[in-house]
């Protein structure tokens, strides 16, 4: 009795570290921690060993170290620059109290504060831009794909342009992109940068298709059975697409999501860095024009955050696909 | 009311690349109100394409199908269907299913709360009150078939379609669908048009057995008339000579007059193996015998 009851007890456990049924403990762990870590530690060790044996015109390859050393100079700038916009903020209100003690009718003015983007800055720039960029992209891609989905004849339609779209590189995109963005978008006190939506627009255009495409398909593969369900029932055309379309098609639909996100973030970084436009690319290529000798730990920093945020980009996305997909019984990876 | 249902002279031709495929031919039946008719043929012989047909989801080539005295052209849920694999929504729960039918069927005509205890009461008639807020794949097969019925009889139909609707059930589940379905039958008289493979079933329940040949050009065969009295009792019928006499009638259509040619090379991957082979020697056989009957 007590033995069952302890078993139950750790089973729920034992799964959430990955282990199976008959798992001992110390191997559960071990599957879920330690070969991980010991992956990561040969990695490191490779690439220890590795670095100083590249030698480029700005000296060695950096190293784990130096790279670890970089990071955090990088984050103290960060929290200096931000010390230092304080500061000037401080510096203007007890000046304009000053000037207010003495007239009373003077009008105070803040003047905006302008340093120049830190790294974390450059992150939140690329993370705005390229959510921008998919939320646009997603609601243009999940009506078309549910409307080509539908019909045949659509499909037929815009098919053959959408094989022909998909595979061209966002460095293809861009020139064209600015060239219309800066005819299209003229405004004496623009609300945000034309840099910002160009980059957007080149993200939009080359994250749309696998989420137009994954749509159409899981559209198109609603049971044949519940659309005589929907056929006998007579449900309205949007009744129809509301409860047999769209949660038919949703497990798709997010993959297709998914797949689009993580485009939509490697076109971002390619866009800022040709563009010029602010963010993590434009951190990497000022740092390959400033040409110090700490750039490439620099760069380095900049590409091991670029490779997490991707990873935690996925993750989110499949935390949202998990939630949406009614079969529970598949395993989402 | 001799005819509510009237099927006339209805044939269907499917395309396929070889030409026209003639799978009904001029089949022609009449289901009175309240009658509980089942189908019964060899596999293929157009027992689903009839029901289509009637349900309005296939249109016959020749012929036509009124119901009440109208012409049925397109499906709707005056002829409530069940399927054979339950055809639930599976992101919604037994509940919601029924009471997406329930929505649409009764809109303007039942406020909100009477249509939740509709949707209750055909639930508590099929015995699923106890797990009306589950989703199917929480639900035994039998389960799902349940929910299935309730959403048709939910709809308060004129007719109901059943296509095997306990073919995927083992035979004791089967057994107790078949006594909710006799019991549920006996309170609402429903007009029902059932396909079976069982003949066991279709004895049991039907006022009428209709015998079809097999097909291409499928028609009927023979009907039978199954006066047994109700309520009908599966044990103690067990010894009844006149159910008896039924069964032994319909097995007699199926495996003497209809046998059905045993089809193995048709299968896709049947084509090497000795399996095969020894499978197709007796189905050759049982098709020789068929052609000189
Ligand atoms: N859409 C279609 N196109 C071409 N042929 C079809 C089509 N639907 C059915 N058929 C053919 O019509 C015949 C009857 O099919 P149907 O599904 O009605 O048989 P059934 O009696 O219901 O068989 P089962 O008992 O196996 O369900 C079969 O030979 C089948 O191949
Ligand atoms: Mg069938």
């Amino acid at each position: 009795m007590t033995s069952i009851s302890r078993q139950t007890g750790l089973k729920p456990w034992l799964r959430l570290v990955g282990g199976g049924h008959r798992a001992v403990f110390p191997r559960a762990l071990g599957n879920v921690l330690l070969v991980p870590l010991a992956g990561i530690a040969v990695f490191l060790l490779l690439w220890a060993l590795a670095a100083p044996r590249i030698h480029t015109s700005l000296g060695a390859f950096p190293g784990p170290l130096d790279v670890w050393g970089q990071g955090a100079a990088l984050l103290e700038e960060h929290a200096a620059e931000r010390r230092e916009e304080q500061a000037f903020y401080e510096r203007q209100r007890a000046r304009n109290a000053e000037r207010q003690a003495m007239d009373p009718s003077y009008q105070p003015r803040l003047f905006p504060y302008t340093g120049s983007p830190t790294f974390i800055d450059q992150i939140l720039t690329s993370l705005m831009t390229v959510t921008a960029g998919f939320v646009l992209a997603s609601l243009l891609a999940i009506p078309l794909g549910i409307l080509i989905g539908l019909s045949r004849t659509l499909y037929r339609a815009f098919n053959p342009v959408i094989q022909l779209l998909k595979p061209v590189s966002p460095l293809a995109w861009l020139p064209l992109v600015t060239m219309v963005v800066s005819a299209v978008y003229v405004s004496q006190d623009p609300l945000v940068p034309k840099s910002f939506i160009t980059s957007m627009v080149t993200v939009m255009l080359c994250c749309l298709w696998p989420t137009v495409i994954n749509t159409a398909v899981g559209v198109a593969g609603v049971d044949a059975d519940l659309n005589n369900v929907s056929r006998v029932l007579r449900l309205g055309w949007t009744t129809h697409v509301r409860t047999i379309v769209l949660p038919s098609a949703m497990p798709m639909m997010f993959a297709g999501l998914r797949t689009s996100l993580g485009i939509a973030w490697m076109v971002l970084i390619a866009a800022e860095m040709l563009a010029q436009s602010p963010g993590l690319g434009k951190f990497v290529w000022d740092q390959f024009q400033n040409g110090s000798s700490d750039s490439l730990s620099r760069i380095m920093v900049a590409v091991i955050t670029i490779g997490a945020i991707g990873f935690l980009l996925d993750r989110l996305m499949l935390a949202a696909q998990s939630l949406a997909s009614w079969d529970k019984s598949t395993d989402l990876r | 009311m001799s005819n509510y249902l009237d099927i006339s002279k209805v044939s269907i031709d499917f395309p396929t690349p070889q030409g026209p495929f003639r799978a009904l031919d001029g089949l022609s039946l009449r289901i009175r109100k309240g009658e509980f008719v089942s189908l019964i043929g060899h596999s293929g012989c157009g027992k689903s394409t009839v029901l289509n047909i009637i349900a309005g989801l296939l249109r016959a080539s020749e012929g036509g199908v009124a119901l009440d005295g109208k012409e049925v052209n397109e499906p709707g849920p005056d002829r409530a269907v069940v399927f054979q694999n339950h055809s639930l929504l599976p992101w919604l729960t037994a509940f919601e299913n029924v009471q997406l039918a329930v929505r649409q069927v009764f809109r303007g005509r039942m406020s909100r709360a009477e249509m939740r205890d509709w949707v209750e009461h055909n639930l508590k008639l099929v015995h699923m009150a106890h797990a009306m807020h589950k989703r199917p794949d929480e639900l035994s097969g039998g389960m799902k078939q349940r929910v299935g019925i309730a959403r048709a009889l939910a709809m308060r139909p004129k007719v109901l379609l059943m296509d095997e609707p306990f073919g995927a059930l083992d035979a004791l589940t089967r057994a107790h669908m078949q006594d909710s379905l006799m019991e549920i039958q006996r309170d609402l008289n429903n007009t029902v048009v059932m396909i079976t493979h069982d003949v066991d079933e279709a004895v049991l329940l039907s006022d009428r057995i209709v015998m079809m040949t097999n097909g291409p050009a499928a028609t009927i065969g023979e009907v039978l008339d199954i006066d047994l009295p109700r309520p009908r009792n599966r044990v103690t019928l067990a010894e009844n000579s006149a159910y008896n006499h039924f069964r032994q009638q319909v097995l007699r259509f199926l495996y003497e007059k209809q046998r059905k040619v045993v089809e193995m090379a048709r299968e896709p991957d049947d084509a090497g193996a000795s399996g095969a082979a020894s499978r197709g020697g007796v189905a050759g056989l049982v098709h020789r015998l068929g052609r000189r009957a």
